[in-house]
């Protein structure tokens, strides 16, 4: 087994190598710039499209369909600045409140961005992580003027219903965008089945690099580019093409397509077994998301009486890598967004560690997991003025009052 | 990571407790002392992130052979000191270490928590005025972030800033006169409707009559001004021009800057 366990790749992925192989051309003798009419130029152009072609495949969708952008959070602006430009006499957008930054703190900016004021209704979630439809149907109104709701969560892997989702707002008349980042190349995707208006892609999580991202913008739906400039992308986004990255973005969906089935099975497996052994051999271990409307990769377990950071820096000794929803990794003094809008208790969320796998897991890696975690909880909580052994948290929590929710 | 004098005490002298759950990090410090009040031995129980721990544990081999006297005089930098510094948004650990001292201390001598006597100041972590205007004077604090940094207040949902500015400066005035505050949107809603219907009054409405149209306030929102616009300004295609162009630029000329003018509708 190597030095590093990796089970943070909700955060980002391994390159594959096949990814990598692809690429490297681009860095070296195939330098051209797409746009150029030299044929030396061009052949990068039409591997551009062929790599266009493969990203298509894999969600469903036309490959004029797509525009190259540089991350997931360019998407995501795009498209809702797009709808806003498009429909500049409605001011209600619709969200949630467990959406990823990119979406959430972009909506609460727009008043100060655009200089209008705007409504915007942030669904909650049931205690699960789940949506519920009712709710969504009843916040939009004739004023709304786009949704944008993620189609799996980051921290939980909990799906939204979002072919149902865009069918509704679709009726309404209502433009549907989707921040699919989580969801492209873990679960099947089809397009032409699901009518989102624009969905978000990030070539970092699915195996791609760093700075490529993707957004599907369906044929017909008003659109208005984010970055002006160059006819690139045929005006929808200006700037020369991140050649080499797209090639590898290309590259990825070929292969997530082929291993989606994998995916689903084996990782699924791993993930159950890693996540089953925990719950059952660490008392007062609590599962955080929907058991089964959930991707297939992801673990979000909270370890009651105990802080986040803590257990992160054991596993690092053992080169193990998680990631937390506590208050010291959420870069602010409370727990994450996502574990208050779902109601998690404080003796919970404080302690919550997310474990997100992928195809290059191992189970001797989730073998080395269920063995170093446990006596890690048990340390710390021996450590916990809240952890009593049998008697189960006496809980200072009730003097501090938080007016905040 | 080997925390040292990890655990309770039974029959401690002094048991001290501070944080709780709710807050993301808590301390339960116990003293056993000797006949002199010389602490012979200090032991600790934290729930929270590691510099939390390193605080905790660096705190027991502190105080560990000295008298109460001493002990009440170590300050949250001194624990940090011993660590070898910490990162700036991690020092409420050392402020939470320093804390617990003095609540073992008063426990033991049978005295009230000298902190939890202020106001409570932020609501979130429950934090006392006094505990604030304290990390204020002895760090040196400038700027309400540091405020955050160092104790925690404001870090939750933000309500209490302004009193935190307010403390920050009436703290840093007793320490050195502050040039008198001269930053604008200092005004309150009711000042501020009084000055926009005040060139309202004096310019826009005029200017508008003169076209046949006229305009009313209906709102003032934070910086948002809702306002209708009347006669024939209310049909007029370049009437958004006119809300813009004219009216927020005069109100921002001469109210405050950050102005934004909407049509209600």
């Amino acid at each position: 087994m190597s030095a590093v366990v990796y089970m943070d790749n909700n955060a980002t992925t391994r390159v594959a190598p096949e990814v990598v192989e692809a690429m490297l051309p681009y860095f070296s003798e195939l330098y051209g710039n797409p746009s150029s009419m030299h044929t030396f130029g061009g052949q990068v152009g039409r591997a551009i499209e062929e790599a266009r072609g493969k990203i298509a495949a894999l969600l469903g969708a036309g490959p004029d369909e797509l525009v190259f952008t540089s991350c997931g959070t360019e998407s995501d602006s795009t498209a809702i600045l797009s709808a806003l430009q498009a429909n500049p006499e409605k001011r209600h957008i619709v969200t949630t409140r467990v959406e990823h930054p990119a979406v959430k703190n972009l909506c609460e900016s727009l008043d100060t961005l655009t200089g209008h004021k705007h409504r915007i209704t942030q669904l909650p979630v049931n205690s699960d992580g789940t949506l519920d439809l009712k709710l969504y149907e009843e916040s939009l109104s004739d004023e709304t003027v786009i949704v944008s709701a993620m189609w799996a969560n980051n921290e939980t892997g909990v799906l939204f219903p979002i072919e149902e989702m865009a069918a509704i707002a679709r009726s309404r008349g209502i433009l549907f965008h989707t921040d699919a980042v989580q969801a492209v190349g873990k679960i099947p995707i089809d397009l032409a089945r699901t009518p989102v208006d624009f969905l978000s892609i990030s070539g970092h999580k699915l195996h791609a690099p760093k700075g490529i991202g993707v957004l599907f913008v369906r044929k017909g739906t008003p659109f208005a580019p984010f970055l002006i400039g160059g006819h690139q992308e045929h005006g929808r986004r200006g700037g020369t093409e991140n050649v080499a990255a797209i090639i590898g973005l290309g590259k990825a969906c070929e292969l997530a397509a082929r291993q989606m089935d994998e995916e689903n099975s084996r990782v699924r497996a791993l993930r159950d077994k890693l996540e089953d052994g925990l719950l059952s051999s660490i008392p007062n271990a609590i599962l955080n998301g929907h058991k089964t409307l959930r991707l297939p990769n992801t673990s979000n377990i909270s370890f009651e009486f105990i802080e986040g950071e803590s257990i992160l820096l054991h596993l690092d000794r053992y080169g193990i890598c998680a990631s937390s929803g506590s208050a010291c990794t959420s870069g602010s003094l409370e727990p994450s967004h996502v574990m208050r809008a779902m109601g998690v208790p404080f003796t919970a969320a404080h302690g919550s560690i997310r474990l997100s796998l992928s195809i290059y897991n191992t189970e001797a890696e989730v073998d080395f997991v269920l063995e170093k975690l446990p006596p890690i909880i048990a340390k710390l909580r021996e450590m916990s003025p809240f952890w009593q052994g049998e008697h189960k948290g006496k809980t200072g929590g009730a003097q501090c009052r938080c007016a905040c929710s | 990571m080997n925390p040292r004098n990890v655990g309770q005490i039974e029959n401690a002298d002094g048991v001290g407790e501070v944080g709780s759950l709710a807050c993301g990090d808590a301390l339960k410090l116990f003293l056993k002392l000797d006949e002199n009040e010389r602490i012979v031995e200090a032991r600790f129980q934290t729930f929270g992130c590691a510099s939390a721990i390193a605080s905790s544990s660096a705190l027991t081999e502190m105080i560990k052979g000295m008298t109460l006297d001493e002990a009440a005089k170590v300050t949250n930098q001194d624990i940090a000191d011993f660590l070898g510094g910490l990162p700036k948004e991690k020092m409420h650990c050392s402020v939470m270490g320093r804390e617990a001292l003095e609540a073992a201390i008063a426990n033991y001598r049978g005295l009230p928590l000298p902190m939890a006597e202020g106001e409570v100041v932020c609501e979130c972590f429950g934090v006392t005025d006094l505990e604030v205007r304290r990390a204020i004077e002895e760090n040196k604090l400038q700027s309400v972030e540091e405020i955050t940094n160092y104790t925690k207040a404001g870090g939750g949902c933000g309500k209490c800033i302004p009193r935190l500015e307010e403390i920050l400066r009436e703290v840093r005035r007793e320490a050195k006169p502050l040039i008198p505050d001269q930053r604008p949107g200092r005004l309150t809603t009711i000042q501020k409707i009084k000055k926009i219907e005040e060139v309202l009054e004096r310019e826009i409405r005029p200017a508008l009559r003169k076209d046949g149209g006229d305009i009313e306030l209906i709102d003032v929102d934070g910086d948002f001004v809702i306002v209708s616009l009347r006669g024939a300004c209310g049909t007029c295609k370049k009437s958004q021009t006119t809300l813009k162009e004219y009216v927020e630029k005069k109100l921002r000329e001469q109210v405050l800057d950050t102005l934004i003018v909407e049509e209600g509708k």
